[in-house]
């Protein structure tokens, strides 16, 4: 599934960086807040949700909602409330197969 | 362990204004934030955002920018990135920065967690590309990306603000659902006179809608039975005016309608909280200087009832006053001095609210959803659920939790509480009061075993016996 992205960015995107998305390479601007940088890249579905496996993105951002739960180098952490680092490994919780770009 | 006189929680105008109005009085302060930077989420970014983005924002990014300014003061340790989870003793914070924990303490403390936008259950809430109007601004600030191809749904000022600085970046909103009634606004023409003294408000407010009406931005007022369709992702929402039946394609739908105060953090020690009709919302009890009944502990900001930045600046200094009143730092009669013309702006202030509370009201088909909406995100609880719970004998939503897990997700109930409340005591012909909040316990932000084995030894027991205990 490729779907526009209906994110556009105002400033020039910062610095790239190699991260591991669920065993893959992806460049994400250094430094910037993690959840915003996946939105930007058109990841999607953040995970699926273990009750239903309902999609999942982004919500609050602020911190609050925990819809944008991540595993970052093995922890469960919410994506707004992290920056992005050279080299972190990232998986989807339960969204593996299924990577919006492909 | 950090020490102070004052520990803050939260970076936001009303930490802000309390830590630099508590050093002035000679006190020193620990200011713990979430966030990397300080400004909360009003002025989140400020001190960092690029001219093009700062156009976009507008003025208020220059208030923001004074605040931050004055917290760097040799006395105030902003510890930036410290997620608070758990309060023991009513005054020692134990945090996580950067995966380690440690503890502040201090002789009093002052919780200024600010506020969460209102939850709005709808059908297709949960579906990505559906996200509250308040991240839309969020991705503006902190990271300068700008939603396209969006629809606000739901009502109050805030959807105003998003929509205009949309415009502003390049992207106008396709459209604006709003839920508020021409016979809402009627009623709220009877607090006509304190809109009046909020005029500057309303005039700022009305040079919204006019950008909003100059960049074409179609409105629809009254809508109801709203939706967001789509299988994996937004991809229209839908909704009735006056009986016609609307569908809008579009591919981010932002929600909001109204904000209201987060009181975790004040729930987990147990400061009691009553229903403030008005505003639909708990606050946190509390006397004119923000003291709660909890041994040394005060509320300032909309986390105590939402007033707004500008008054949630001058509450968090009243408190300061109080604090350092307290700690001998002033005299009773500097304290009231100082306070005085600070009490006479918050006035000011505060005079516009019941104006917009009842121009704006929530909107009803989001307090009380149709059977199948979700309203638990996390644990996926439907409204019907909780009304079952209720068939079933459930009072309260402690009681109710056990039976659907409503609540018990990693938002910890952030996101479902005001509902369930609002479900279980319409259901029951209990009010709000009656029907109470789901109980908060510690940790309020996720802690990894790793990260408290990493804390220094300071005599801190986290299973040991709390105060707050005889309150669950």
């Amino acid at each position: 599934m490729k779907r526009d992205l209906a994110v556009r960015r105002l400033d020039e995107p910062g610095r790239p960086v190699v991260v591991r998305l669920d065993g893959r390479d992806l460049e994400l601007c250094d430094g910037g807040n993690l959840a915003a940088e996946l939105l930007a890249a058109g990841i999607e579905p953040f995970r699926r949700t273990p009750v239903s496996g309902a999609p999942r993105n982004p919500f609050c951002m602020m911190g609050a909602c925990f819809d944008c739960l991540v595993e970052i180098d093995g922890v469960t952490r919410q994506a707004c409330m992290t920056e992005v680092a050279a080299g972190m490994t990232i998986s989807r919780p339960g969204a593996v197969s299924e990577t919006k770009n492909d | 362990m950090i020490e102070a006189d004052l520990v803050v929680i939260g970076a936001g105008p009303a930490g802000m204004s309390a830590a630099r109005q508590a050093v002035e009085a000679g006190l020193s302060v620990v200011l713990l934030d979430e966030q990397k930077r300080a400004g909360g989420q009003i002025y989140r970014n400020v001190a960092h955002v690029s001219p093009a983005r700062a156009d976009i924002l507008g003025p208020d990014v220059t208030r923001g920018g004074q605040l931050v300014a004055a917290i760097q003061h040799p006395r105030i340790t902003h510890i930036a990135g410290a997620s608070v989870w758990q309060i023991e003793g009513g005054t020692r914070v134990a945090y996580c920065v950067n995966g380690v924990a440690a503890v502040a303490s201090g002789k009093r403390l002052l919780i200024a967690t600010g506020a969460i936008e209102r939850p709005m259950p709808v059908p297709g809430w949960t579906l990505p590309g559906v996200m509250n109007a308040g991240a839309a601004q969020i991705l503006v600030k902190q990271s300068g990306m700008v939603l396209e191809n969006a629809v606000l749904a739901g009502c109050g000022p805030l959807l105003y603000l998003v929509a205009a600085q949309m415009c502003r970046a390049g992207s106008p909103p396709l459209a604006l659902v709003e839920t508020q009634s021409t016979a809402d606004l009627l009623s709220a023409l009877r607090h006509w006179p304190g809109a009046l003294r909020g005029w500057r408000h309303l005039v700022k407010g009305l040079g919204l809608l006019a950008e909003i009406r100059k960049a074409g931005v179609k409105r629809y007022s009254g809508a109801s039975a709203i939706a967001v369709d789509g299988a994996d992702h937004a991809e229209a929402i839908r909704f009735t005016v006056r009986g016609r039946q609307h569908c809008l394609s579009c591919e981010t739908v932002l929600l909001h309608h109204g904000v209201v105060p987060n009181t975790q953090t004040a729930r987990s020690i147990g400061v009691p909280h009553e229903w403030q009709a008005r505003q639909r919302a708990f606050v946190p009890t509390r006397d004119e200087w923000g003291r709660s009944p909890q041994n040394g502990v005060f509320i300032a900001g909309d986390g105590a009832g939402i007033g707004g930045a500008l008054a949630a600046e001058l509450a968090g200094a009243i408190s300061a006053l109080q604090i350092a009143g307290d700690l001998d730092a002033l005299t009773p009669a500097q304290r009231d001095a100082a306070a005085r013309p600070l009490r006479r702006a918050l006035r000011g202030e505060l005079a516009l609210r019941p104006f917009l509370d009842r121009a704006y009201p929530p909107y009803q088909g989001a307090l009380s959803p149709a059977d199948e909406t979700v309203v638990c995100r996390c644990e996926e609880v439907t409204a019907g659920e909780i009304r079952k719970f209720a068939k079933l004998g459930c009072l309260g939503p402690n009681q109710a939790k056990a039976f659907g897990r409503q609540g018990m997700g990693p938002c910890q109930g952030r996101y479902c509480g005001l509902t369930v409340t609002e479900l279980l005591a319409a259901e029951n012909g209990q009010s709000p009061d009656v029907t109470g909040y789901y109980r908060i316990r510690p940790p309020i932000k996720p802690v990894t075993l790793g990260e408290l084995a990493s804390m220094p030894a300071t005599g801190w027991q986290p299973n040991g016996k709390q105060e707050n205990d005889r309150e669950n």
